[in-house]
């Protein structure tokens, strides 16, 4: 079973209690009526979807019910790093070197 | 088949007051109901009846003897005067099991995708059985209190019923 670290619970855990919740780092425009459509449509729908390490947003419902950030390596499926929410993202190069 | 040789039990102890907390300042909150609020999730303190589990950073399980019930609340809607809390009366909403006897590792594994043989003697956690959220608490070595919503527990009890004569027949 896929074991995946929360930040909050600050223990590895079984991936059943963890819910996947989309790509991380993603703000909403301060003042959606003032953007473009094209930024818009970007902002709602156009991810980055890379083939290699993914920054992505879980939860741990099934726990503390915490929404959190980590780093997935999406070839290997291997969690790279785990993050609370607002902190900043991990140094993307040194976390795919470790993943080689 | 008697009670001493099975391996494991199922039993309902007697119904108690639920209490689902969220706080910012556990330690006042903690002072004004009288116990010791933990700060790690997955810990909990036990002062006489009464008990409290915290499950998240802002959450806790707070559990008292059923006739505490209505002082509980009063004394939460007075720090709830100067302190921003949310204080919900989950009693009725949950029911507990009482999980016991030697192979209760083995009953609980049938469901929960934790290692519960890590879990410490006197804290517990919030976890899923079989698709259904429950929290559970290590009360001894042997010794598990399952804590569920009330309606998902005909589920649960059919499931563990069918686990519990597995294990008395040595499957
Ligand atoms: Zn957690």
């Amino acid at each position: 079973m896929l074991l995946i670290r929360c930040p909050y619970c600050e223990q590895d855990l079984p991936e059943l209690e963890f819910a996947y919740a989309g790509e991380a780092h993603i703000a909403r425009p301060q003042d959606p009526s003032s953007v473009s459509d094209e930024e818009w449509r970007d902002f709602l729908f156009i991810r980055s979807n890379p083939r290699g390490v993914h920054v992505e947003r879980w939860r741990h419902v099934n726990g503390c019910a915490r929404f959190f950030n980590a780093a997935r390596e999406t070839v290997s499926d291997r969690f790279l790093a785990t993050y609370k929410a607002g902190e900043p993202r991990p140094d993307i190069a040194s976390l795919s070197g470790e993943a080689r | 088949m008697s009670l001493t040789t099975a391996p494991a039990v199922i039993t309902e102890p007697a119904s108690t007051t639920r209490i689902s907390l969220r706080i910012i300042d556990p330690a006042a909150v903690g002072a004004g109901l009288g116990l010791a609020f933990p700060t790690k999730i997955g810990a909990r303190t036990v002062a006489g009846a009464r008990s409290v589990l915290c499950l998240g950073p802002d959450e806790w399980l707070v559990q008292a003897p059923e006739r505490e019930g209505e002082a509980m609340t009063e004394a939460l809607a007075a720090i709830g005067t100067t302190l921003p809390l949310s204080a919900v009366d989950i009693s009725d909403r949950e029911i507990t099991l009482a999980l016991s006897g030697p192979a209760v590792l083995d009953l609980l594994a049938i469901g929960c995708p934790r290692d519960l043989a890590q879990l410490p003697v006197g804290s517990g956690c919030r976890t899923l059985f079989d698709t259904v959220q429950v929290v559970l608490t290590r009360e001894a070595p042997d010794r598990f209190h399952l804590t569920v919503w009330r309606s998902f527990a005909p589920h649960l009890q059919a499931l563990l019923d069918i686990a519990l004569r597995e294990l008395a027949t040595g499957l």
